[in-house]
């Protein structure tokens, strides 16, 4: 294609896709993804893609998908969102929080193009939002971890000072503390989502401080793989099963299940019922799974984890309930009350009992 | 030791396994630039090397065969680069360019089956009473083979350039390709030759992410070390020495940002991580003030074809 021709190409579909021409009832739906990740990560992207191919899988040759692999936040997102856009995908999902505002200008060009923006909060009459409840998967490892610790250290790997992270920082402490008032958490930012060289470092970094239990919210295995090395310390897979480090050091895992959700999304734009949303599901609703607790974990521990998820998807019990107070000593929740999700949603501070300082 | 809650022994340490990928490719880059080429592909012959290295020991089980896997893979791809740039006179930033994106591609395609595999461990080398003196001990005599065999060929390195015959005549080409072919010397034949070390000396360092530092095969793994391998080069204003100094600098400020946050300090660590970059900034200016009236740091036919007019 020479220059000219592809200036026309891109113009006519531009056009096209501006003026929002209905597609023929013939022309497959095409949906698009944009990763922060390789699809390779083992975790967070490979995740996504997993309910990419389910789409695939369930709709044939209704649906066209396809994905652009490791885009940075940042004004790259906003080109690969535009290319999505130009080639006619009608659906596009953009799976990293740091895509939020580049989801927001993209979609107001494109106001025909249906846009689904995972983890933020901004919407529009064409952005739908969608999370999961990670942090319910953090308080069953945080008993898991409180129970099991040696030394009462636990270390967290953090991306981003995020309110989806401090959410899970929080959680995890407070269910950690719950069962072993002595435990302690350190705290290590990494500052990306996804640079194995750095996670491994952060691990390591951790271990050499005493922790005994590493929990990560970036999205490699190689913090996995220097617990493995390092021998007695124990890890959650995240994200994504990671069923090779079981059963030592990965002992549980939390898995982001979003292939229903895809599926219903893509399901309603097919049948012209699509509207902008906010969907935050958690282990009730099935998008946040825990994986098997392996046989390092004693019996009881077990017992007591599983109740905890059981309590937690009938919806009998909030993870964030209160007496809880944050950081600097102020009462955040009452005795018995839960934080509304809109509370959660911009969760910027640790709990009472963290030692470490939140980044701004 | 403690100092201000940071075990300086634990940092010391870490700092040296976490420059030596780094140190590696910074070091082969350098005998490429050295001989007048810039291969800016580093990213993707060290992402092929860890690949490679990964593929080959859990193949073979053996860790070593690993690393030569690796140092083979990535001097494949330097090869492609030697082809296009030498032979067909391909721009050589362009072509760098695309060499990285090239290796990060086929790294994925070939690592496919090797994600959650597990290599064989590397050993730490058993120094015997050595590594039983305080301090010392921990800090410099605990490591595997390759943080030493790193040393070792910084240390070749400065000796071939500055003590030897062969490291003249390389120096010669990528000072003046004109002036060397005149006086004989096969200007394409050393340009390939130092292609390959790099690319070898590139893929040796990728396996050692792969294989050691991380250790398992994940795609896009050297996330960007490649890059900060070119700009230690620069950094170092092409000198083996300060290329060591360089690598230790940027290892050292990325494992003490990450130490200091879990000994439970709140740095800025946006400052941390920009300080090598600014570093290099400063070295650069300070270098162009310093050689106004004198030769450039920089090899004089850095980045020129060679074509030879008769």
């Amino acid at each position: 294609m020479n220059r000219r021709s592809f200036l026309t190409t891109t113009a006519a579909t531009a056009v096209v896709a501006a003026a929002g021409l209905p597609a023929r009832a013939a022309d497959p739906l095409k949906v698009g993804f944009i990763y922060v990740g390789p699809v390779g990560d083992m975790g967070w992207s490979y995740q996504h893609d997993q309910g990419r191919q389910a789409i695939d899988k369930e709709y044939g040759d209704k649906v066209v998908t396809s994905f652009i692999e490791s885009v940075p936040e940042g004004p790259d997102a906003e080109r690969a969102l535009t290319q999505l856009a130009l080639e006619g995908n009608t659906l596009i999902f953009a799976t990293s929080f740091g895509y939020m505002d580049a989801v927001m200008n993209v979609a107001a060009k494109f106001p025909n193009v249906k846009f689904e923006h995972a983890t933020g909060y901004k919407r529009a009459d064409n952005v739908s939002t969608y999370d999961a409840r990670f942090y319910e998967g953090r308080a069953i490892q945080g008993t898991i971890a409180g129970r099991m610790t040696k030394t009462n250290k636990i270390g967290y790997i953090g991306s981003f000072p995020i309110p989806e992270v401090v959410q899970g920082i929080n959680a995890a402490y407070i269910h950690a503390k719950k069962v072993n008032p002595d435990v302690e958490m350190k705290v290590v930012w990494a500052y990306t989502w996804f640079d194995p060289a750095k996670e491994a470092d952060a691990a390591a970094a951790l271990i050499a401080e005493g922790c005994d239990f590493v929990l990560q919210h970036t999205d490699s295995t190689a913090p996995q793989a220097k617990a493995q090395e390092a021998g007695n310390v124990y890890t959650f897979g995240q994200a994504s099963d990671m069923p090779a480090f079981a059963p030592k050091p990965r002992v549980s895992s939390t898995i982001d299940h979003w292939d229903p959700y895809y599926i219903a999304r893509v399901g309603a734009m097919l049948d012209g019922t699509w509207a902008s949303q906010a969907t935050w599901g958690g282990i009730g609703t099935g998008m946040v799974g825990i994986g098997e607790i392996t046989s390092e974990v004693p019996e009881e521990v077990k017992a007591e984890a599983l109740a905890l998820k059981d309590k937690i998807a009938s919806g009998e019990y909030h993870p964030f309930t209160g007496p809880l107070n944050k950081q600097d000593g102020s009462v955040w929740l009452a005795e018995g009350a839960t934080p509304e999700d809109g509370d959660l949603a911009g969760m910027a501070f640790y709990v009472e009992g963290i030692t470490a300082e939140l980044p701004k | 030791m403690i100092l201000g809650g940071i075990d300086i022994i634990v940092l010391s340490a870490t700092l040296m396994a976490a420059s030596t990928p780094v140190l590696l490719a910074a070091t082969g880059e350098l005998i490429a630039e050295k001989a007048g080429v810039l291969n800016l592909g580093v990213e993707g012959m060290m992402i092929m090397g860890a690949v490679g290295g990964f593929a080959a020991a859990t193949v073979t089980g053996s860790p070593v065969l690993g690393f030569v896997g690796g140092a083979l893979a990535g001097a494949v791809l330097a090869m492609v680069f030697a082809v296009l740039t030498q032979v067909f006179l391909s721009n050589q930033t362009a072509t760098g360019l695309a060499l990285t994106l090239f290796g990060l591609g086929l790294s994925a395609l070939i690592g496919k089956g090797y994600e959650g595999v597990r290599p064989p461990p590397t050993p730490k080398l058993d120094l015997g009473p050595l590594a039983d003196i305080p301090v010392l001990g921990p800090v410099l005599f605990s490591h595997d083979w390759v943080v030493y065999a790193s040393l070792a060929l910084v240390a070749g390195t400065w000796v071939f350039l500055r003590r030897s015959r062969a490291g003249l005549i390389l120096r010669a080409v990528g000072e003046s390709h004109d002036a060397a072919h005149a006086l004989g010397y096969r200007v394409i034949a050393v340009r390939i030759a130092a292609l390959a070390f790099g690319g070898a000396m590139a893929g040796f360092g990728g396996a050692y992410l792969s294989l050691v530092r991380v250790p398992q095969w994940t795609e896009g793994m050297t996330a960007g070390a490649g890059w900060i391998a070119l700009a230690i080069v620069v950094f170092a204003s092409w000198r083996p020495e300060r290329v060591l100094i360089g690598a230790y600098l940027f290892g050292g400020i990325s494992a003490l940002q990450l130490q200091l946050q879990a000994a439970g300090y709140a740095i800025p660590v946006h400052l941390l991580s920009m300080a090598p970059y600014v570093l290099t900034i400063v070295v650069l200016v300070l270098l162009s003030a310093l050689h106004r009236h004198g030769a450039q740091a920089a090899p004089a036919d850095l980045g020129r074809s060679f074509h030879a007019a008769r």
